[in-house]
């Protein structure tokens, strides 16, 4: 089976050529049983290379398939190749799984879109750009996922490209992207120029080597390319404006799968982040510990549904690198796979409330849900309980797991986490209240707007509801319930994967262990716990508090809303400053770069048109010069070769 | 007495010379030519080749010179040229200084090669056979060298000359009617 | 005395550098056509006068020898060269040859 794990890519890719033909013919919802069956298939393939790969000891895991030879470079050359090791198949593993799901729920969502397969067509163009970032065996490779998901996701976040937010997003995104994008280049010239190879058992083999200057060079600069991919500071700012997009792309891309890569990266490279100077994982841990606490602090006061949920995402993204900047890559990973089950779970719980209200995503006008949506309010309440780290849901042993290793690293840094997660809990709960529980506050709003769902361009919501202003929500269709109970239940159970009772309950850990190494810790890890809960069920409370008992008044300043005024200061930067910048910089191109090669053009023009006078034209003239010629002959001679 | 000869005939060679310089009308040049051409003819005659001597004087100065007279004539160009003026600011001071260089350089080789071993050439049996008739020995030898020797370059200038009448008889026909002038390049 | 000193070869030598030179600087002087042509035979003419200086020196004949095909050349030159003067004179009869510059560059 491992020979075919080409087919995992391959399967989404065929997909997209299908649609990209039949699309238009096969239609809705055919097209998206399409998608979806050709990204189960690459599930099961998934499984049955997973299975294949158990059955070899520890440190056979590390199979490389060749495709072809893709560049040659002088003798060498970077092949197209596939890595199955343990820990690019728990990646391939949860992509397809998460992925197939997420694909069946979009044939509900998206039922009635007048772009209905062309959205099928991008999300299987995803699929593969995705599975061959996690599965290239060397950067290369990685990196043409890498742009792929980085296309994809302009494709998806302006998918109603005539609304102009969604456009100007979609832009956002992939500029910022781009940002990031040069990181990852110069972390691939630094590694070719060092060890020769993008391969990366190449590369991790030779890391023990490395000098420590590139080593540091090499994985701060692949750093730079998480950060833009994975929406840390200062290049996360392109997550919260890509809710525009539909719910299923937020689900799948911007909290399961693709801002996940930077974490991939950097456990990938690990072997070199380990021998890099000692600021340098201090430097990923403080940027994830700031960002966790930033984005959490902005999230307590949005009022969005599907934009609390990005910067949770962003929040828990910062908890991701703060464990790998702590050495705890077997945590970071664990944390992502959680992650992946819970956060996709609330999106699209977050969609089935959008489908179900028409369109509506101000929590504001929410209220009073769970009677009405039952599936998805219990659904949405596991992913709830499992972010803010209950136990014994699978967010609060990751979490954990994460805190273990901040508090090794440095106490503040704990702290910071653990603050961190009082706030989710809060917003958490926060969110839960308002959309769920309380009083029915949509008649207010079909009272004002007069008009059923204001915000999306798009899909018809005429699911047997009547006339305006007679909105009554009613649960989703079985495609979107479906994956709602599958990943409520793999958020209950997916705490299993990694238990720290005993070492063999840390199955996890052993798995990833001949890819990352492993990471002890001396510390007991009872009292942190206790405290880990304890925060968890104290920001529980507090929001129960303001919001549900309404005892203390609800404290949701501007300045938060706006996120710090983060996007105002780099739009002022970029239009003052950084536009000054830009225009020296195009100042210098057409005058200082361009200007020397026409003046070295116009330089020769001008010494030929001298040369030219030589030319006269006039036989006395050629005369002179015949004779000046002959004159110099003889010097030479007579005079100087010494005929004397 | 041969000194003396040299001496004649070189204030020939030189003063015909200067005067193809100086001389503004076409027709004076011509003549002063001759002039030189007869003071080589001298020359040829002092070192002993007295069939070249007679060449000179029949070709050189009676066949060319006279060409030159026939197309001064025929074209009717015999208008003093103005050598007082010249367009070309640059030209005299080069052509002062390539002369005096051509001059000296020369010169220099040749003074400084004065005691230089001379390469001695022993002719062919038949050359030297014939060099040795007292009366047309000059001829003999030169013939027996041309015809034998050098007969290929011969036979090739023979041909050169054909060429060169067939051509020339070309370039300078009149056209006939409808025809272009086979030397263009009008100056019109 | 004076007639004790024979004129050696140098003198000759000298001699033909000297009408050499002057041919050369009418060439580049003259803008008449056909005197521009008549110092190219001076030219030639101290190239023979060497050559038969040599000859005569070395013992040689082929330097005579030489001289009679040079001389049957610049024959065939001037024929030829007299053709072209025609040609572009009988158009125009005032021309010199600072007039001739169409392959001015």
């Amino acid at each position: 089976m491992l020979d075919v794990v080409w087919l995992i890519p391959a399967l989404p890719l065929a997909g997209f050529l299908c649609i990209l033909l039949f699309g238009r013919k096969l239609g809705d919802p055919k097209a998206g049983y399409f998608a979806t069956a050709m990204v189960a298939g690459s599930f099961v393939v998934t499984v049955g290379v997973f299975f294949d790969l158990l059955s070899k000891t520890a440190e056979q895991r590390h199979h490389v398939t060749t495709l072809f030879q893709w560049v040659p470079i002088g003798s060498t050359h970077i092949d197209l190749a596939f890595l199955a090791d343990p820990l690019s198949l728990t990646m391939c593993l949860f992509v397809t799984g998460i992925g197939s799901l997420i694909h069946l729920y979009a044939v509900g969502y998206m039922h009635g879109d007048p772009k209905f397969s062309k959205f099928f067509l991008y999300l299987n163009l995803f699929a593969f750009s995705m599975l061959m970032l996690v599965l290239g065996s060397n950067m290369l490779v990685t990196f043409l996922g890498w742009e792929g998901v980085g296309t994809c996701s302009y494709l998806l976040i302006s998918f109603w490209h005539a609304k102009d937010s969604a456009a100007t997003a979609g832009k956002k995104a992939f500029i910022t992207n781009r940002v990031g994008d040069w990181g990852f280049m110069m972390a691939m010239f630094f590694a070719f120029w060092a060890v020769g190879s993008l391969d990366y058992s190449v590369i991790n083999g030779a890391a023990a080597g490395l000098a420590a200057t590139t080593a540091t060079a090499i994985a701060l600069f692949a750093f730079v390319g998480a950060c833009g991919k994975s929406a840390q500071l200062p290049l996360y700012l392109w997550l919260p404006d890509a809710m525009e997009g539909p719910t299923p792309v937020s689900a799948l891309i911007h909290a399961a799968t693709m801002v996940t890569a930077g974490v991939y990266l950097m456990c990938r490279l690990s072997p070199v982040l380990n021998v890099a100077s000692g600021y340098a994982p201090t430097i990923i841990a403080v940027v994830g510990a700031a960002t966790a606490l930033f984005a959490a602090t902005i999230a307590v006061a949005q009022t969005d549904i599907k934009k609390v949920l990005a910067y949770s995402t962003v929040s828990q993204l910062g908890y991701m690198f703060l464990a790998v900047g702590s050495g705890a890559y077997t945590a970071a990973i664990f944390h992502m796979v959680t992650h992946a089950f819970f956060k996709a779970l609330l999106f699209l719980g977050a969609g089935s409330v959008i489908h179900g209200m028409h369109h509506e995503q101000d929590m504001r006008r929410m209220g009073a849900l769970r009677k009405l949506m039952p599936i998805t309010a219990i659904t949405f309440i596991v992913g709830w309980l499992a972010i803010a780290g209950v136990p014994p849901f699978a967010g609060f042993w990751s979490k954990d797991d994460i805190l273990l290793a901040a508090y090794d690293k440095n106490i503040f840094l704990w702290l910071v986490g653990l603050i961190t997660a009082l706030l989710t809990a809060f917003y958490m709960t926060r969110q839960v209240i308002m959309v769920f529980y309380g009083k029915a506050r949509w008649h207010d709003a079909h009272e004002e707007h007069g008009a059923a769902g204001d915000l999306g361009v798009g899909a018809a919501g005429d699911l047997g509801v009547g006339a305006v202003g007679d909105l009554k929500p009613r649960e989703s269709p079985w495609m979107m319930v479906t994956p709602l109970v599958v990943l409520a239940v793999l958020s209950i159970v997916g705490g299993g994967l990694n238990l720290p009772f005993k070492t063999t309950t840390e199955k996890l850990a052993s798995w990833l262990e001949p890819v990352v190494g492993s990471h002890e810790s001396t510390t007991s890890k009872l009292p942190l716990a206790l405290v880990a809960i304890a925060i968890g069920l104290l920001g529980i409370a507090a929001a129960y508090a303001v919001y549900y008992f309404k005892k203390v008044k609800a404290v949701e300043p501007a300045i938060l809303a706006d996120a710090w005024h983060y996007d105002a200061a780099v739009s002022a930067f970029m239009g003052g400053p950084g536009r000054k910048a830009f225009d020296g910089v195009a100042w210098t191109d057409v005058h200082v770069i361009d200007g020397a090669v026409n003046g070295s053009g116009g330089l020769v023009r001008g010494a030929a048109g001298q040369v030219r006078k030589l030319q006269s034209g006039n036989v006395r003239n050629y005369a002179a010069a015949i004779g000046a010629g002959v004159v110099l002959l003889l010097v030479w001679f007579v005079v100087i070769r010494g005929l004397l | 007495m041969e000194l003396f000869v040299f001496i004649v005939a070189g204030l020939m060679v030189i003063g015909g010379a200067i005067g193809v310089l100086v001389r503004t009308h076409p027709v004076h040049a011509a003549l002063s030519l001759i002039l030189t051409l007869f003071g080589v003819a001298v020359l040829f005659v002092a070192q002993d080749a007295q069939f070249l001597a007679a060449v000179e004087v029949i070709v050189y100065a009676g066949a060319i010179v006279v060409l030159f007279l026939f197309v001064i004539m025929l074209l009717g160009i015999d208008r003093a040229e103005d050598l007082h003026i010249e367009p070309f600011k640059i030209q005299r001071p080069v052509a002062i200084a390539v002369g005096a260089g051509l001059v000296s350089l020369l010169g220099l080789a040749v003074i400084a090669s004065r005691t230089h071993p001379v390469p001695v050439v022993t002719p062919s049996d038949a050359v030297a056979a014939a060099a040795l008739d007292p009366h047309d020995g000059n001829i003999r030898a030169l013939a027996r060298d041309v015809f034998s020797d050098h007969v290929m370059a011969f036979e090739l200038t023979s041909v050169l000359l054909v060429i060169a009448v067939v051509a020339t008889v070309l370039l300078a026909r009149k056209p006939r009617k409808g025809e272009t002038y086979i030397a263009s390049g009008s100056t019109q | 005395m004076i007639a004790a000193v024979q004129p050696t070869t140098t003198w000759y030598l000298l001699l033909a550098a000297a009408l050499f030179a002057i041919g050369a600087v009418g060439v580049m002087v003259r803008r008449n056509p056909l005197v521009l042509f008549m110092c190219i035979e001076l030219m030639l003419n101290a190239v023979n006068l060497s050559f038969v200086a040599f000859a005569k020196q070395m013992g040689d004949i082929g330097g005579e020898s030489t001289v009679f095909f040079v001389m049957v050349v610049a024959a065939a030159e001037v024929v030829v060269g007299l053709g072209i003067v025609v040609s572009i004179l009988r158009r125009k009869p005032s021309a010199n040859t600072d007039d001739l510059t169409e392959l001015k560059g």
